[in-house]
């Protein structure tokens, strides 16, 4: 029972001072994740979760409180934790081959270690026939397959992704997730996804974290049940996606009052 | 699916190529030529007209532009002289701009990446820099006497500015995402620098030197203007002093070509090295 999470979030609040003017970013946030656990957070704009995502990163210190990793605070960005960005953030002077070799290569891996690493992973994000093009000459979808094969050639043990399907095409969003879930399954990878979509939260995580703007804070958590693989057409799924989306607008409603 | 799709954009462009090319390197030649052709039927006409007495004809310059570079026409001072003036300017342009590269660019990289030294040097440079390399001239002559070494300094001067003001831009304008992607892959610090802020600044590099080298080739007239016997620059001064104006026009013509050969084999470079940047492969 008294197992040790992967990720403890104490206590966490951020303020942002910008221009003189305090911004509370987040408040108070607590959460748990366990290894091997897919964890959604969803909530409106402005509501704290990239601010959360990125303290996780290391990329941002908390204002109070502490993000633990296996029980250590957080010091700062490390391979460990990987960050799929929306916007993709490929060195675009790379190829995909060695975008996918960046964080291996800078470890200092010999490099035929580096070079069967980097095979295996282009083939996981299904790459093989564009493993010496540029960022410029792939698709949306594409781009972040190589984003997601980086962090996973460097053996990232948490993936940390902030609305990274958010700026793709229905069509490749639904592909990107069916292979994400693939890959996680695989990997017993631990993951912090953050998305706006409702359906995109139950399709994917084992448990949904609602957060609720002014100031940023987590209203609720959601443990989603429904057995995988996941029909969002079925009724089961319906219900669940009613049960929550009735939540987040009761949250919204209070605030509105 | 997506697979398709983007295969289905990437490889057109290929595809479509051997067919088209050559084509439309003639048509894009051709179009190339119509103003250069119109201004010299204007010039031939303008002179065989009797609109100016001053001015050679084209065909008398380009009688002279043998001369200058094979000689057997006229045989005076200036013929068969072209390759000595060539070579001499272009080792002012090459070796003051070379040096301008040198000192600008890691300067600029330094300028960009620390704080103290921006504040230090950057008020100084930016005080400089409106100073026009022809004002240089008199204390140059000053400094390094009448002759090579002052238009060597002169081409540096003018080389030098954007190459350090581009390089500056390029470091301090590399996306912060890119510094985020590269920390949490586990390259930070000093590795940073070589990973991530040169390759991400090479392109403004590039385009610094690029301007650097348009600038010395067009300095180095002003340089030779200071007393040096050879050079594409003194010509002009020569060819000017001995009213000797289809002189003046063949080493502005020399001056041209020279200059455009050089920024093509940049671009040359520029492209093959930046071949990964949407804006450069072409
Ligand atoms: N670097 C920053 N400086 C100042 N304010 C920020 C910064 N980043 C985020 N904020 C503010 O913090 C709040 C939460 O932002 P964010 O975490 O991005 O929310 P979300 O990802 O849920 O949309 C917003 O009001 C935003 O404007
Ligand atoms: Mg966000």
């Amino acid at each position: 029972m008294a197992e040790l999470p992967i990720l403890d979030i104490r206590g966490v609040g951020k303020i942002y001072e910008l221009n003189g003017q305090k911004i509370e970013a987040l408040r108070d946030a607590n959460l748990v994740v366990r290894k091997g656990e897919f964890v959604c957070l969803i909530g409106a704009s402005g509501c704290g979760k990239s601010t959360l995502l990125r303290i996780v990163a290391g990329f941002e210190v908390p204002t109070s409180g502490e993000a633990l990793m296996w029980d250590k605070p957080v010091g700062g960005p490390a391979p460990d934790r990987g960050m799929v960005f929306q916007d993709y953030g490929l060195f675009p002077w790379l190829t995909v081959r060695q975008n996918i070799g960046f964080g291996p290569a800078s470890r200092g891996l010999p490099r035929s270690e580096v070079r069967d690493t980097v095979e295996r992973f282009v083939n996981m994000v299904g790459l093989t026939r564009f493993a010496d093009a540029w960022p410029h000459q792939l698709s949306g979808g594409m781009k972040q397959r190589v984003a997601i094969a980086r962090v996973l050639a460097n053996d990232a043990e948490m993936v940390l992704m902030d609305e990274p399907f958010g700026a793709l095409d229905a069509m490749t969003r639904e592909r990107l997730q069916d292979e994400l879930l693939d890959i996680w399954q695989r990997t017993r990878l631990t993951v912090l996804f953050v998305t706006h979509s409702i359906e995109e939260a139950i399709f994917l995580a084992d448990r949904v974290v609602v957060m609720e703007p002014g100031p940023g804070r987590i209203a609720s958590e959601h443990g989603i049940a429904l057995p995988r693989p996941r029909d969002v057409a079925s009724p089961e799924f319906n219900e669940v996606r009613r049960d929550l989306s009735a939540r987040l607008h009761s949250h919204h409603a209070r605030k509105a009052a | 699916m997506s697979v398709t799709t983007a295969a289905a954009a990437a490889e057109p462009a290929n595809a479509a190529r051997p067919a088209s090319r050559w084509p439309a390197r003639f048509k894009a030649f051709g179009l190339a030529l119509i103003v250069p052709l119109a201004l010299l039927a204007f010039w031939h006409v303008a002179v065989k007209a009797g609109m100016t007495r001053l001015i050679p004809s084209p065909a008398e310059v380009a009688e002279y532009m043998v001369d200058f570079a094979v000689g057997g026409i006229w045989d005076d001072a200036f013929s068969a002289t072209l390759h000595i003036h060539l070579l001499a300017s272009m080792s002012r342009v090459y070796g003051g701009f070379a040096l301008a590269a040198l000192v600008a660019v890691p300067l600029g990289i330094l300028i960009g990446r620390n704080e103290t030294v921006r504040a230090v040097l950057d008020p100084f440079l930016q005080l400089m820099r409106p100073v026009p390399v022809t004002a240089w001239l008199p204390l140059s002559m000053i400094l390094f006497g009448l002759g090579a070494r002052s238009a060597f300094f002169l081409v540096f001067l003018g080389a030098f500015y954007p190459i350090l003001l581009n390089t500056v831009f390029g470091v301090r304008s590399v996306e912060k995402r890119l510094f985020e992607a590269a920390s949490m892959l586990g390259c930070t610090g000093s590795a940073q620098f070589f990973r991530v802020v040169l390759p991400a600044a090479l392109p403004s590099i590039f385009t610094g030197l690029r301007l650097g080298l348009g600038l010395a080739w067009f300095v180095i007239v002003v340089g030779e203007m200071t007393g040096v016997p050879q050079g594409l620059g003194a010509v002009i001064m020569d060819g000017r002093t001995l009213s000797r104006t289809e002189l003046v026009i063949c080493g502005m013509i020399v001056i041209g070509i020279a200059g455009y050969l050089s920024d093509r084999v940049v671009v040359t470079i520029m492209n093959r090295l930046l071949r990964w940047s949407p804006s450069h492969h072409g």
